[in-house]
């Protein structure tokens, strides 16, 4: 186990060293104590690290990141796991604005609430959010899952394209262009198999799908006044 | 950007230290606003008393101050005067009407001071680590609506006992600012989030509280706004609709406290077991002593 003490060494040593972990490294265990609500804690890793930071973190934690598993023990600031590639993020408390905001692929779990814009242009990264989520959740999503285990905020999936959202609590408003579909047996394997990887029992029978209705896909003569 | 720190006691635990936590919280907000920082602290009140803060960039003016009956403390560019409350509104139009000096604001228990400068030198100029009291609001600030200057930098008081600081930027404070004239409140600087201040106090003077002012602000203001205000017994938050711009919050049994990010209230005694949340957006939220 590597220990890294935020009280007492700097944060960019910390990523400069987490950065420099090569593919087949042996060195996997980390730890980051005294995070106290710092920026850019573990961005930009490639190599398979189990990274835990106890407490809670500022902008942008996990960043970009591949392969490696980063568990936050506290609360999450603005951009968690934004654009991550690949790999897991766990947020065992809540996650501010734009939670996996643009990711291409991977896990983001948060535990609890993620507030507004949670996957915001996501691309393929997979979200599970054991709470609610904010107004804006997933908006302009063009690939990947979202799960709601709680209750959806305002607006939910405006202008997305291809992304499932999963809620199996309330949705405020669905946003422009989303609409509620069927839970097909495909849809129902997949959020199985989501729940299962962020290590919860919910039964999927609970949950509704929702989609894009695909009408903004391509300008209409018809709607040409609205512009 | 701008940051905002904040702090509220429910007890008696953290109010002899109130200016310490408000002063580490502040400084760690610097590279949110490395333009200018001031705070708001209530203090103590004196029956029949009344507080008014002043500043002048000369401080020699300072000294040579010459109010019959107020005792003058000076603090580097700032000078509370306090003085019994029937010669208040005079004394303070006096002060208003004297070359050199503002007047930062006035109440049975508000101070202010704010300079331009890093939110460290600020809190060093002013020993804002010394000061005691019930509550506090500060920022930092990273302008965008007017220039670095003293009239410019935050908390606002445009009442008495009343602050406000702001992170965002109001796209209406011109039109609000001439309604504000039209119906005789002045806004003395550029400054838009000087007109929330204004607007709040203007509606609270005509008899609501600080929960409905803020209310009715959601729909006169637009724009992006976090604001935290302070009145003599109270403390409020309040984000606009889209809620951009950060803020997190933290209760224990001691106290309430506000920051734009987490790293503000990280310094607080007790934050490893405050229920810690973010503030929902176009939700007042209100603490009275």
């Amino acid at each position: 186990m590597q220990i890294h003490d935020l009280a007492t060494a700097d944060l960019r040593s910390l990523n400069a060293a987490l950065q420099a972990q090569a593919a087949r490294t042996n060195q996997t265990e980390w730890e980051v104590l005294n995070p106290r609500g710092a920026h850019a804690i573990a961005v930009g890793l490639d190599a398979p690290l189990d990274v835990t930071v106890k407490g809670s973190t500022g902008y942008y934690c996990g960043g970009m990141n591949k392969q490696a598993r980063i568990t936050v023990t506290g609360s999450a600031g603005p951009g968690v796991a934004e654009n991550m590639m690949s790999g897991t993020v766990v947020v065992e408390g809540d996650a501010s604005q734009y939670a996996g905001a643009s990711g291409r692929g991977g896990l983001l779990v948060v535990r609890g609430n993620a507030s507004s814009r949670c996957g915001i242009s996501m691309k393929g990264i997979d979200i599970v959010v054991g709470g609610n989520v904010g107004h804006m959740s997933a908006f302009m999503a063009q690939k990947g899952s979202l799960v709601v285990c709680g209750d959806a905020g305002e607006a939910l999936g405006d202008s997305l394209y291809e992304a499932r959202l999963y809620v199996r609590g309330a949705v405020k408003s669905l946003g422009a262009d989303c609409v509620e579909k069927e839970m097909r047996p495909d849809h129902r394997a997949d959020l199985e198999r989501l729940l299962a990887a962020a290590g919860l029992d919910h039964d999927p029978g609970h949950f509704r799908r929702y989609g894009s209705a695909r009408q903004l896909y391509h300008f209409h003569v018809d709607n040409a006044g609205a512009y | 950007m701008c940051g905002i720190v904040g702090l509220f006691t429910k007890t008696d635990a953290l109010r002899p230290t109130l200016g310490r936590h408000l002063s580490e919280m502040l400084i760690t907000m610097s590279d949110r606003g490395p333009d200018s920082a001031g705070l708001a602290v209530y203090g103590a009140d004196s029956p029949g008393m009344v507080k008014i803060t002043v500043q002048a960039d000369d401080p020699a003016l300072l000294g040579k101050l010459d109010v019959p009956g107020a005792a003058v403390r000076v603090i580097d560019t700032h000078a509370v005067l306090t003085l019994p409350q029937d010669a208040a509104t005079a004394v303070e139009a006096q002060l208003r009407a004297t070359g050199g000096l503002r007047v930062m604001g006035r109440g049975e228990r508000i101070e202010i001071f704010k300079e331009v400068g890093l939110p460290a030198d600020v809190a060093r100029r002013f020993a804002l680590a010394d000061m005691q009291g019930t509550h506090g609001v500060g920022h930092t600030r990273m302008a965008t609506e007017s220039a670095v200057t003293t009239d410019g930098a935050h908390p606002f008081s445009t009442g008495p006992d009343q602050c406000l600081v702001h992170n965002g930027s109001l796209s209406n404070h011109n039109s609000v600012r001439r309604r504000l004239a039209r119906e005789g409140v002045a806004v003395s600087s550029q400054n838009d989030s000087e007109v929330a201040a204004a607007y709040l106090t203007h509606e609270m003077a005509g008899g609501k509280d600080l929960g409905q002012a803020l209310t009715s602000a959601l729909d006169d203001l637009d724009g992006f706004f976090t604001f935290v205000v302070g009145t003599k017994t109270g403390f409020g938050v309040l984000r606009d609709p889209i809620a951009c711009k950060p803020a997190v919050m933290a209760e224990t049994a001691d106290y309430v406290a506000f920051g734009s990010e987490y790293r503000a209230l990280a310094p607080l005694p007790g934050i490893d077991t405050a229920r810690v949340w973010e503030p929902e957006p176009a939700k007042v939220y209100f603490w009275e002593a």
